[in-house]
């Protein structure tokens, strides 16, 4: 497998504070790749950084070796990494199906004048086969003419997902994904990211949740107050002792 | 069946409207079409979530490019009209860099004072805006005939017909761009931006295309008047114009297409042929303010809820 998003010595500073301090982890080609930590450690601001909603303050984040830190979120995104967001966020106001169509802007990009004039029945036509095509796959289809907002909690984020997937990316960047989820709606969850796991997407999650986290990754990344701390399968991770120390307390000093 | 017969009854009424007016009721309605596109395109511009204070002195740029150019350049009236809605967008493109740096509030403040300051420079230059005093002797549309019907300028029905069919294939124009994908985009950057960032939206490029468009139609709009009217002045884009164009928005509500145009509409209405049948026309900011205020708090989506409510319920029986 080649190096598909290498994140090299990032740093992100706020003011005094440094939120991530020299990161360095790469994520492999059509893995599952997860970024787990203790509260604070700095994993959502990495994900700003690499998705271009922050920009970082030192250090590199290639793409096919290419670098693309500092470019604006659009500009990512256009190169096919496309981020979901913590909480529900989604186009609440507009239908089911809106939201999926807002998901297909890259590969069918509106033009006005083709607008005006009805130029674009192709592209129309290309955008809902692809938004449908979405919905589908995660299950939500049957729901497309609802508001976004009115819709339960697993849904949304499903429909969240399903947004990105429309774009047809090439890594999805997850933010927490099973937050205020019940179990049954986390297996669900999980089996949907195997789905898209399965469909050669690169699939990089920042979570809690260590049950999911650990029956899903490839490889995980664990960060600690913003340095890197550890990286490698779910055993070694779960067994591997700055891992343990970082959750549940400093043992060195009772040592 | 009724669908079919909607739009024809509605073009047939909208062509024997003014033969039931008096003259200063003529006069009346072709200033009513002309600011129902100006609300349409504020209601365009604010799709992506913006609002603006600048939008009338927009439309006045588009009044005094075109007066110009026919004025300095002795241009054919309909291309000039044209020049002056694409002067007023490129205007709108360049007022985008500083204003789009801001957003909510900010960008309110700051449309309000970019509007002051081509006010002032109208006011300031003599040459060419004319300074306080304005424009005088605009080039009258010339007159025409289509065979069926002789277009004479000097009537206010004339203008009606001719003013209305370009307002109507603007109108045509707004719809399409909203019912399309592009539409849904502003749509997108109004509610989520950050999400529709990361489905890939340049949300610049995005808000300054709404910003050009509606400020293209305004300046059409704004050229329309000036060549009724003949004369224009900075007071005719004054600050108390933006609030009735704000007051028609809100009241008729922005949800949907027709509600600006139905609370535009309903106002004048009330206005022209309510308040001054009973002698009350001079306190019309004053009927505006209470209206207003009432909209925001018993219909807070505006006159738009109501039909809604209505075509819901016919639907249901």
């Amino acid at each position: 497998m080649t190096n598909l998003l290498e994140v090299k010595d990032l740093t992100m500073r706020f003011g005094g504070l440094t939120a991530v301090d020299h990161l360095s982890f790469t994520v492999k080609h059509g893995e599952i790749h997860g970024l787990i930590g203790p509260n604070g450690a700095g994993k959502t601001t990495t994900f700003n950084m690499i998705s271009g909603f922050y920009k970082p303050s030192g250090g590199q984040v290639l793409l096919r070796g290419e670098d693309i830190s500092g470019l604006k979120m659009h500009e990512v995104a256009r190169r096919g990494v496309v981020r979901t967001f913590q909480h529900s966020t989604l186009f609440a106001e507009l239908t089911v199906m809106e939201n999926a169509l807002v998901g297909t802007h890259m590969p069918f990009r509106p033009n006005i004048f083709a607008a005006i004039v009805g130029w674009d029945k192709e592209d129309r036509r290309g955008a809902q086969a692809r938004a449908m095509e979405a919905l589908e796959f995660f299950g939500i289809d049957h729901l497309k003419h609802e508001r976004a907002g009115d819709l339960s909690h697993g849904h949304q984020r499903a429909l969240g997902l399903a947004v990105a997937y429309a774009s047809h990316p090439d890594v999805m960047l997850l933010d927490e994904p099973f937050t205020g989820m019940n179990p049954e709606e986390t297996r669900r969850m999980m089996d949907l990211m195997e789905k898209l796991s399965h469909e050669g997407i690169t699939i990089l999650i920042v979570e809690h949740d260590m049950q999911a986290i650990m029956g899903l990754c490839d490889t995980i990344t664990c960060m600690s107050f913003g340095k890197f701390l550890a990286e490698g399968g779910p055993d070694e991770i779960r067994n591997h002792p700055d891992v343990i120390e970082a959750y549940l307390g400093g043992s060195r000093n009772v040592a | 069946m009724l669908k079919y017969l909607l739009w024809p009854i509605a073009l047939v009424a909208l062509l024997l409207l003014p033969h039931g007016l008096s003259f200063s009721q003529q006069e009346i309605l072709v200033f009513l079409t002309i600011n129902v596109l100006l609300v349409s395109t504020y209601r365009l511009l604010t799709l992506t979530g913006e609002w603006s204070l600048g939008h009338v002195v927009i439309m006045g740029v588009g009044a005094y490019a075109s007066a110009l150019y026919t004025k300095e350049f002795g241009l054919f009236v309909p291309v000039s009209m044209l020049l002056g809605g694409i002067t007023a967008a490129l205007i709108a493109i360049l007022l985008s860099f500083p204003l789009f740096r801001m957003k909510g509030f900010y960008f309110l403040i700051g449309s309000f004072a970019a509007g002051e300051i081509i006010r002032l420079l109208w006011k300031r230059f003599r040459e060419p805006f004319g300074g306080p005093k304005g424009i005088k002797g605009i080039d009258p549309m010339p007159d025409f005939s289509i065979g069926i019907y002789d277009f004479d300028f000097f009537e206010p029905i004339s203008y009606y017909y001719f003013a209305g069919t370009i307002v109507i294939l603007c109108l045509w124009v707004l719809w399409r761009i909203e019912k399309s994908p592009v539409g849904l985009t502003f749509h997108a950057v109004h509610w989520q931006d950050k999400l529709a960032e990361a489905s890939g939206v340049n949300l610049r490029a995005y808000r300054t295309l709404a910003f050009a468009i509606a400020s293209g139609f305004a300046g059409i709009g704004g050229a329309l008047m000036a060549h009724y009217v003949g004369t224009i002045n900075p007071n005719s884009f004054d600050v108390e114009v933006m609030v009735f164009v704000l007051t028609w928005a809100i009241v008729g509500g922005t949800g949907t297409f027709y509600g600006p145009i139905l609370g535009c509409v309903l106002l004048t209405v009330l206005n022209e042929i309510v308040l001054r049948e009973m002698g009350f026309e001079q306190l019309r900011p004053l009927i505006y303010g209470a209206i207003l205020i009432a909209s925001i708090l018993f219909l807070p989506n505006g006159l738009e809820s109501i039909v809604q409510r209505l075509t819901r319920k016919e639907a249901k029986s």
